[in-house]
């Protein structure tokens, strides 16, 4: 009868420490491949850092980024027309993105109700999950005549169609669903007292909406347009499709250009066998990483404090 | 009995989405003013749809159909052309969970006074702010961080923040959907103290879980069962004397009704579906 209890207890402590040790192994395997992920960036970083060497030992940072000469067959490495023209569509999409975005949240997430609100909301998934490529197909086909039949001669511009504008308005079409999606769901996670509280008092819907939801959306919202504005950022089919490629710095927001993402994959193969122009796209690759990295950690600190600050 | 401040007439209430739920079928009560009155019930008995539907509050869920009506001192509140933000702002709204607008505890306070052009200076404003904020007894605590944001605060202390941002649009009726349940024992304590005081000014209707807390604070109980209005009558003589079975029965605590009370107390609440019995 003893007997039989210890090796019961015995059994038990063994089957304790297996449950142990699978405990341990199972963090040091998550911890694993949380570190993995640190490690992938950093060694992304330095492998674009470590490729860019030639091209910094031969012309210096200011050279290359002030300079507006793009001709790798003179070794010419200037990227002020790419910067130009990525600052110009980023800005211009989120111009033209962004409040319709907000607004079309706002509606869909307060306004819309019933089969209208399933209906409306299931075209923007699916507007969302479309291939940016095709987006850039039917742009060719309807945007770029569009704008070089009318719109650009409409405002005195003698462009083709094909350029910078085009390059936002497509860019626009594509992230706005995207970040409708988000901001609807920061709106609808908000608890219903929100709104109650603030009606409760005698504020109409739209005064509920601007002072009370918005803010306490807010920094939802905010992440919402900082992805799109990432996606934009990084964006290369559609630029690449739409944006002309001339290397001259751009003139009007209707001239065509060139866009960071745009002038690796338009020269990376072609232009490959002059030296020191794998290292300047290379170079390119590494300045889109690192400004990305920035903003979204900026965009961390400042959302940070906006939740401190809204917080309900 | 005093004047009335409140009536319901027939105020019938369902919910009709996937399943059509009648929550409040046909209840005609009447609200004495400058009374605390509490309705009292078990999970899912109406208690809150009567509350929103006094200040048409429901209205903001979909799928809820309404007949009957409800005075505001001889005026309809349903046929009316009235628009309905004035109404509530004459019938004002507490929720259950302490919930601060996402401004500083200043803002909250001034918020409605804002909307409605309530005051005309700065200086009118911060007095008008610091009044409602000593009305419930909340003023020592917070008047050197007036600017910091209302969530900083305890959730007892946010509650009577959200008694200050409704009095503050001076309402002539308030309504608080269990404002006590979602606070700790001495917090909740301190917003009953406070109701207590308000009650000489204002005609609140409150709902409450607790059998208790009507005793102590109310002037007059509504019971309320699947929908239906059971009794109602003077605090005293419902807990000292109920006419009705049912009331006997949910005083003193025997049949099934004490075991959906504890299930509301752990904080499940599903007002829109009556409870299976």
């Amino acid at each position: 009868m003893e007997g039989s209890t210890d090796t019961a207890a015995s059994e038990g402590r063994s089957r304790l420490g297996r449950r142990l040790l699978t405990e341990r192994l199972s963090s040091y395997w998550l911890q694993g491949a949380g570190y993995f992920a640190i490690a992938l960036f950093a060694f992304i970083v330095l492998a674009l850092l470590y490729q860019s060497l030639p091209l910094l030992s031969e012309y210096s940072l200011v050279q290359v980024l002030a300079s507006s000469n793009w001709n790798p067959a003179e070794n010419e490495f200037g990227f002020l027309p790419a910067i130009v023209g990525t600052i110009y569509v980023t800005a211009l999409t989120m111009v033209m993105g962004t409040p319709i975005a907000i607004l079309a949240a706002i509606y869909i997430a307060e306004y819309a109700e019933g089969r209208t609100k399933t209906l409306v909301s299931s075209f923007i998934d699916v507007l969302a999950a479309i291939p940016s490529v095709i987006f850039g197909l039917v742009a060719l086909i309807v945007v770029v005549p569009f704008v070089g039949d009318y719109l650009a001669p409409a405002l005195g511009s003698g462009a083709t169609g094909t350029g910078i504008f085009t390059v936002s308005l497509v860019m626009a079409i594509v992230v706005t669903p995207f970040m409708i999606s988000l901001a609807v769901e920061s709106l609808e996670a908000l608890p219903d007292e929100l709104r109650e509280s603030s009606l409760g008092v005698g504020a109409t819907k739209w005064e509920t909406i601007r002072i009370v939801l918005l803010r306490a959306a807010g920094p939802g919202i905010f992440s919402a347009v900082l992805l799109g504005f990432g996606r934009v950022f990084g964006a290369t089919i559609v630029p690449a499709m739409l944006i002309g490629g001339q290397t001259q710095l751009p003139s009007s927001p209707f001239s065509t250009g060139q866009t960071l993402p745009t002038l690796i994959v338009n020269d990376f193969g072609e232009l490959m066998s002059i030296p020191l122009t794998q290292s300047a796209l290379i170079f390119v690759g590494l300045m889109l990483v690192v400004i990305v990295w920035l903003f979204n950690f900026s965009a961390m600190l400042l959302r940070r404090w906006l939740q401190q600050r809204w917080q309900y | 009995m005093t004047d009335t401040a409140l009536t319901t007439e027939n105020l019938a209430v369902t919910y009709t989405g996937n399943r059509e739920v009648e929550a409040l079928k046909g209840v005609s009560l009447e609200f004495p003013a400058n009374q605390l009155t509490a309705i009292i019930g078990p999970s899912g008995c109406g208690k809150s749809t009567l509350l929103k539907s006094l200040n048409r509050l429901h209205e903001i869920q979909p799928n809820v159909e309404i007949t009957g009506d409800v005075l505001l001192r001889d005026r309809s509140v349903y046929n009316t052309d009235e628009p309905v933000p004035e109404l509530r702002k004459r019938i004002g709204y507490v929720p259950q969970k302490p919930t601060p607008l996402p401004l500083s505890i200043y803002e909250n306070v001034a918020y409605g006074l804002k909307i409605h052009g309530r005051c005309d200076s700065k200086d009118e404003l911060d007095e008008r702010v610091e009044t409602y904020l000593r009305k419930v007894n909340l003023w020592d605590e917070v008047k050197d961080r007036l600017d910091a944001p209302g969530a900083e605060l305890s959730t007892g202390q946010i509650q009577r923040l959200c008694l200050a941002r409704s009095l503050a649009v001076e309402p002539e009726v308030l309504l608080c959907d269990e404002v006590t349940s979602a606070l700790d024992p001495i917090s909740a304590e301190t917003v009953e103290e406070t109701l207590a005081d308000l009650k000489e000014e204002y005609t609140i209707i409150m709902v409450t879980h607790s059998m208790d807390q009507a005793k102590r604070l109310a002037d007059e109980v509504v019971f309320l069962y699947l929908g239906d209005l059971i009794e109602t009558n003077d605090t005293r003589s419902f807990f000292e004397n109920p006419q009705h079975e049912r009331t006997q029965q949910f005083v003193t605590g025997h049949t099934a009704v004490e075991y959906t009370e504890s299930s509301e107390e752990s904080g499940a609440d599903s007002e829109t579906v009556p409870a299976e019995r």
